[in-house]
């Protein structure tokens, strides 16, 4: 399994010919890029950072437990930082399976759980200023909902 | 005995610092840390309890234990991947 940061471009056809091999039958590829603009405000470009060590530890372990659970054969997962233009891939993601099925289905929950768990953030630059994306809550294995405050 | 805090994302911003040694008499849980950084600190509630901290590399809960020599990072809602939530 290969698993990655790029601070440059990410070689996007190298990795998709990389991990094809005789038994599959489907590569099913993610490519995320950079959008124009975030809910109507025009975008310049964003920069990712991330805790390294911790994120590339916790994508390996979603690789490995996407071959686990949809019995795929390999996965390539690759994630840019620093900053990215309009257009660029920010993370790239490839399953090799023998059946289409899996693949869509491993490729699904690891974009979905990679957003929501791996300690990965974006600032996002804009003509009048920058913002860091508001992020979805952590999963609440990761943090505990905090209780309700009961009314008088 | 002392810990290393790394600070990501907006509370980076917010504590203008990327990391600092912190002293401590002994071994603490997670939320006292917290408590201790953030008496000196502005910052919105919201903020705070949206924070997920990971020690020495993995996620630990609020009661977990800090211990000398630690690493302990502090990190606001994750955003990798691609764009919004939509």
């Amino acid at each position: 399994m290969r698993v990655e940061f790029y601070q440059s471009a990410i070689p996007s056809d190298e990795l998709l010919d990389g991990i094809k091999a005789g038994p599959d039958g489907a590569v099913v590829l993610f490519d995320g890029i950079v959008r124009d603009n975030t809910r109507g405000r025009k975008t310049l470009y964003l920069v990712y950072e991330a805790y390294e060590a911790m994120a590339l530890e916790q994508m390996r372990g979603l690789a490995a437990e996407a071959v686990e659970r949809f019995g795929v054969r390999d996965v390539a997962l690759a994630h840019r930082l620093g900053r990215l233009e309009i257009g660029e891939t920010s993370v790239l993601i490839a399953v090799a399976s023998a059946h289409r099925g899996a693949a869509f289905e491993a490729c699904r929950w690891i974009i979905d759980t990679l957003k929501k768990t791996v300690p990965i953030w974006k600032k996002e630059h804009f003509v009048d200023g920058a913002v860091w994306a508001d992020g979805e809550p952590f999963p609440a294995t990761i943090v505990p909902v905090a209780a309700p405050v009961t009314p008088r | 005995m002392h810990v290393e805090v790394l600070y990501f994302g907006v509370l980076k911003d917010v504590l203008r610092r990327e990391r600092e040694r912190i002293e401590l008499a002994g071994p603490v849980s997670v939320e006292a840390l917290l408590g201790r950084i953030r008496e000196t600190e502005r910052g919105n509630d919201s903020l705070w309890e949206s924070l997920a901290v990971a020690i020495n590399g993995v996620y630990a809960g609020r009661g977990d234990l800090v211990r000398d020599g630690d690493e302990v990072a502090l990190l606001p809602p994750v955003s990798g991947g691609l764009g919004w939530a939509a």
